[in-house]
This record gives C-alpha cells, sequence and structure tokens, in this order.
C-alpha cells in the first residue's frame, strides 16, 4: 500500500538546511496497523506529511497504491489525497461555523457527491462512531473526545486506503484516549490500513507494528504483541 | 457558477461570519453611495442650467440697438440708432444660408380689454418664425402666419394667463377683443416654459403693427436664429461678423456696444458646456477616487478574511478541495458580497435622489438622477473589483502548501 524507498527529506533554514529524513526504507502492506514512535524531532511528522501528500520529498521514491508519486501538482495532489487518504489531526481541524454532520461530509462534497447522499453517508459515519445524537452541533460544543471521533468519521467517510493520524490521541485524557484507539482499532479490523503517529509508548502498544524512529532514521521496526495475538 | 452546493457554501460561510461579510459590504455600499449622489447632484446641476436657457431656443441670437456712445465719422454721441425693415432684409439676403429662422421684433404695451375685464400688457409685433425663436408653445388655435403679414390681419395670440385674466374659464378662441382701441381676432393661446411673465404676453403681425402704430417700417429688436449645422464657433464667429457687418452698415464705431449688440446664445452655450465639462471631469475624478477607495477597501478586508481562513483552506485541501474550487468559491463569495452591496448603495443612492427630486431647486439642483449606463457601468466595476479583491490574495491562499495552511492560526 505504502513503499517508500530511501527517502530523504530536507528544510530550508536560512543559509543551512535542517536535514529531517535521511533515507528511510518502509513498506506498509494493506490492512495494516502502524505506528511510528519518537521524540519530537525525530522526523515522524515530516514522514507522515509526506506520506499523506501534504508535503513533497526530496530524494528517494514513494509508492502509494503502486503509484509512484512524483511531481504533483496541487490539484492532482487534492485528487488523490480524496481518493486513498483520510487524515485525523492532534487537534481535530474540525471547521469551526459547519456541524458534526456538514463537517463529516465535506470530503464527499470534494468528491462531488450529491447533498442528500452525502449527508445520509456522513449520519452514518457519525453513528459508526457514536456521534448520531450530536450531528447538528457546533464543534464548540462537543468535548475533544467527541471531536476526535467527528474526525475520525470524517477521515473514514471517502472509504480511504489509508487513514492517517498525526498525534490522534495528544490532545485527550487516558479515557478519551482509549475510546479513540478502541475506534481506530476497529477500523483496522475492517481492513483498512491506519497510520499512526504518536510518542506515547501505551498509544503505540495498541498498534500491530510500531516503527522507531530517530534523528531521520529508523531505528527498529517490529510487530508487537498485539500483532502476534491475532 | 451555478453549482447549487457551491452557492450553498458560500451561504454558509457568508452567515456565519457576518460581521465580515457585513464590513466588507458597507465599504463598497457607501463607496457607491457617494459615486450615485455625486453623479446625481451634478446631472441635477446640468438640468437646471438647461432649464435657464429653455425660455429661447439653443441657437438663438438677438440684435439690439440703443443709442450710440462713440463719435464716429463726424456723428455725435447719443444718437439713437433705429433699426428697419431694410436692416432685416439685409441680414436675409447676406447671411440666409446661416440661418434657420428669423423675426423681427416692435416692443409695444397697451391695455387689452375683454368685456368689463382690462389690464396693461406687453404686446410684441412678430413674424411666424417667432414661435420657433421664443419656443411659443400653442395650447389652443394657431400661431401667426405668413398670410397674417401679408394681409395685416388685425389678429392676436395670447398668453395662457393672459386669456385667464381676461377670459377666465370662459373660451377666447375666435372672441374679439379691444386692443388699444382696435378690434382683434383671437387666433390662439400659447404657453411658455420661460415664466409666469411669459405667458402674460400677446403677439400681432409686424406689418399690423407698422402700418398702426405709426405707419413706419421700424423695428425695435430682430431675433434670429443660427443654422444649427454650424459649430459653436462658426456661430460665435458669425455673430461675431453680423455685429461688425451691421455696425459699418449704420456708420457706428466698430466698438460701440451700446449703439448695437448681437447677443448669441452660442456664446452663452459654449460657456455652459464647458463649465459642465469640467464639472463632470471633476465629478468622474472624486467618483472614481471613490469608487476606487471603495474597491481597495474590498481588497484589504479580503486579504484578512483570507489570512483569517487559511487554516480552514488547509484542511478543505487535505480533505481533497482542488486550488481551483477554493479560488473560485473566495472569489464568487467576494464578487456576491460587492454586487449585493453595492445595488444596496446604487438603489439607497437612487432613492435619496428621487426624494430630494426638486426640492433643492433654490440651489440649482434639479431633479437628480443617475443614468441607466452610468448605473451599468458602476455595477460592472463592481463586479469586476469584487473578482480581483477575491482573486488575488485567494490565489495566493490557495497555493500555500497545505501542511503550511494546516500550522497557520
Amino acid at each position: 500500500m505504502i513503499k517508500i524507498e530511501k527517502l530523504h527529506k530536507s528544510y530550508p533554514i536560512g543559509k543551512d538546511s535542517l536535514h529531517v529524513l535521511k533515507g528511510i526504507d518502509l513498506h506498509i502492506k494493506e490492512g495494516e496497523f502502524v505506528s511510528i514512535m519518537g521524540s519530537s524531532g525525530s522526523g515522524k511528522s515530516t514522514l507522515l506529511n509526506i506520506v499523506g501528500l501534504l508535503d513533497v520529498h526530496d530524494e528517494g521514491n514513494y509508492f502509494l497504491n503502486g503509484q509512484l508519486i512524483k511531481e504533483l501538482n496541487e490539484k492532482k495532489a487534492a485528487i488523490l489525497r480524496n481518493k486513498f487518504l483520510g487524515f485525523v489531526f492532534q487537534s481535530f481541524n474540525l471547521i469551526s461555523y459547519k456541524t458534526a454532520l456538514e463537517n463529516v461530509a465535506l470530503p464527499l462534497y470534494y468528491k462531488g457527491m450529491n447533498r442528500k447522499e452525502r449527508l445520509k453517508i456522513a449520519l452514518d459515519y457519525l453513528e459508526k462512531v457514536g456521534l448520531k445524537d450530536w450531528a447538528n452541533h457546533l464543534p464548540n460544543e462537543l468535548s475533544g473526545g467527541q471531536k476526535q471521533r467527528v474526525a475520525i468519521a470524517r477521515a473514514l467517510v471517502t472509504k480511504p486506503k489509508v487513514v492517517l493520524a498525526d498525534e490522534p490521541t495528544g490532545a485527550l485524557d487516558s479515557t478519551t484516549t482509549d475510546s479513540v484507539m478502541d475506534l481506530l482499532k476497529d477500523i483496522n479490523d475492517e481492513g483498512m490500513t491506519v497510520f499512526v503517529i504518536t510518542h506515547e509508548e501505551e498509544v503505540a502498544e495498541q498498534t500491530k507494528r510500531i516503527v522507531r524512529l530517530k534523528d531521520g532514521v529508523i531505528i527498529s521496526d517490529e510487530y508487537t504483541k498485539a500483532a502476534k495475538a491475532v | 457558477m451555478f453549482d447549487l452546493d457551491r452557492w450553498r457554501e458560500i451561504f454558509q460561510s457568508i452567515n456565519k461570519n457576518r460581521l465580515r461579510s457585513v464590513l466588507s459590504g458597507f465599504t463598497v455600499a457607501f463607496a457607491i453611495l457617494l459615486f450615485t449622489l455625486l453623479f446625481g447632484i451634478v446631472s441635477g446641476l446640468s438640468n437646471s442650467f438647461k432649464d435657464a436657457f429653455a425660455d429661447d431656443a439653443q441657437n438663438a441670437m438677438f440684435v439690439r440697438v440703443w443709442k450710440t456712445s462713440k463719435p464716429y465719422k463726424g456723428l455725435q454721441t447719443g444718437r439713437r440708432v433705429q433699426l428697419k425693415n431694410k436692416d432685416y432684409e439685409y441680414i436675409q439676403d447676406e447671411y440666409g444660408n446661416k440661418i434657420q429662422y428669423k423675426s423681427a421684433r416692435i416692443y409695444k404695451n397697451f391695455t387689452i380689454k375683454y368685456k368689463n375685464e382690462a389690464s396693461n400688457y406687453s404686446v410684441m409685433a412678430v413674424n411666424p418664425d417667432h414661435q420657433f425663436l421664443e419656443k411659443t408653445i400653442i395650447d389652443e388655435g394657431r400661431y401667426l402666419n405668413e398670410r397674417d403679414l401679408r394681409e395685416k390681419s388685425k389678429v392676436i395670440v395670447i398668453g395662457r394667463l393672459l386669456k385667464e385674466d381676461l377670459f377666465g374659464e370662459r373660451p377666447a378662441l375666435t372672441k374679439r377683443v379691444n386692443v388699444n382701441g382696435s378690434s382683434y381676432l383671437v387666433i390662439g393661446i400659447f404657453s411658455d416654459e420661460g415664466g409666469d411673465n411669459e405667458e402674460r404676453k400677446a403677439f400681432i403681425p409686424l406689418t399690423t403693427a407698422q402700418m398702426m402704430y405709426g405707419n413706419n417700417d421700424y423695428i425695435s429688436q430682430i431675433a434670429l436664429g443660427y443654422n444649427p449645422n454650424l459649430s459653436l464657433d462658426a456661430a460665435i464667429a458669425f455673430g461675431n461678423k453680423m455685429e461688425r457687418d451691421l455696425r459699418s452698415k449704420m456708420n457706428i464705431h466698430p466698438d460701440d456696444q451700446s449703439a448695437l449688440s448681437v447677443r448669441n446664445m452660442a456664446e452663452a452655450n459654449k460657456g455652459v458646456g464647458q463649465f459642465m465639462f469640467v464639472l463632470y471631469l471633476i465629478v468622474l475624478f472624486v467618483g472614481s477616487g471613490t469608487l476606487v477607495a471603495g474597491i481597495i477597501g474590498i481588497s484589504n478586508i479580503m486579504i484578512f478574511v483570507i489570512k483569517e481562513r487559511t487554516k480552514e483552506f488547509g484542511i478543505r485541501k487535505a480533505l481533497g478541495a482542488k486550488p481551483a474550487s477554493i479560488v473560485g468559491m473566495v472569489v464568487q463569495e467576494s464578487v456576491l458580497i460587492t454586487t449585493i452591496a453595492g445595488y444596496l448603495g446604487l438603489s439607497l443612492g437612487t432613492f435619496v435622489l428621487a426624494q430630494i427630486g426638486d426640492s433643492l431647486e433654490d440651489y440649482f439642483i434639479k431633479d437628480p438622477s443617475v443614468s441607466p449606463g452610468i448605473i451599468i457601468g458602476a455595477t460592472l466595476t463592481l463586479i469586476i473589483s469584487g473578482l480581483i479583491a477575491g482573486y488575488v490574495p485567494a490565489k495566493r491562499a490557495a497555493n500555500i502548501k497545505p501542511i503550511e495552511a494546516l500550522r497557520a492560526d
């Protein structure tokens, strides 16, 4: 599903450049539940942004669903994101003036689906994350856990190949963290590839494969007990 | 453009951000309001000027004589100059092709009497062309004609108010009135836009007056209408030349304004035309300035708005929005706000102008209004400016990498 070969990325800082990713090789197959662990500055967010087509890499190859990602313009990237990827962000990134239902339905609008159909599908997904009764509430009327569940519903609504979650539990307390992780596990059980970035050991342990990143290189890549249990 | 979902997105965005939308709209509405009022008031001024000259034909010229003020060729000052029929004929022979209308005038003051009603009125003896020179409007009957002059008929055309004085509500046409002791047949009743004084006058044939009162060929004044095909400059030149020719013919000093002068409407028209032109230029300048200020205002607000929404655009892009869809959304919103606000300003402006109506006539502002051309022009300017005001910053925002947009606060 995701295949990365010798990926490099650096950011210019004044005259110098900061080499963030120093040759990453990673292969994630369809249906995997992978977490990327690392302290801040290890390059994990950069990796996710590149995988999520929100940023471009400098060197190496990146194949998404078998397609080589190279010299994408914004329009093509937008189409690919809409088709293959679902995002869950640490800060939820819901649109504040839209209701939960409208937020969930938004990716379908960019898919070109008509309003009636997309609201119906969005409601199904809200029900799936247990927020059907909150459909017509604005984000600021929801708790953090609820917001993140709305964001997850929004990430899933286009039936993407991969769900990318950037510190999905970073802004949540431990109880809601567990409920969000349970939700991600359920999604994975349904066969969707889930790619989580975290710096919390407990969160990573709930995934099936942990890739540890340090200073832009992978230092370990192993399957967890959860994976062996299956 | 006709995507219902797109409109729904825009209305939602406008509705959820009312203050912002109202603020940006206000700038434009105010600019257009000022623009409309300015143009309306200038058109009102222009109307007043046109009215001030409405009494006489636009192409009228008057040859006037009085006493000489300068000695010339042995003749003393203070000599009374008298126009005669031969001067009238001379003008006809000499300048026939430059003249559209011509009429001699004799001024008289007579008591006009009908049954028991009588009063003193100014009576003018004229030629048939005089109707067009004075812009006399015939309400009933007819004006003087060539036959009246040939036959020296005792017929009279009376003003609307003169008729009311003598006849009241009764019909006056074909009745006989007593003018200075002689009986005249009323053949027509006229009105005139020049005001009440003009409508208390009466006209009789020139030849009748010359025969009845003095039995001579004297003329008080000659009124002409220059050929409308002449340019203003040519008409002015024609007036000046005629003035010089007549003075030399009548042994008057070439610079003696008092003895003989030609009053030429072309000169006044040229002055008014230049004045109005300059006024329109000034207003166009000020009005465009106001519009530009409005456009800059909305551009500023749009830049701020887009900065504020950068994160939202980032989210939308992460969810699959193409750059064009974001630019389109912002531009459409901007055009919608400018158009609606502009239209409000325009409507308010035309409403205020309509309310003013003729109430400011004392200040030379009559019936101020804006022409459809200007309204269409202003609306188009607004739509285009809304387009530009939205497009430039939106294009930039849409090209920010989503990762940077998402980081924005």
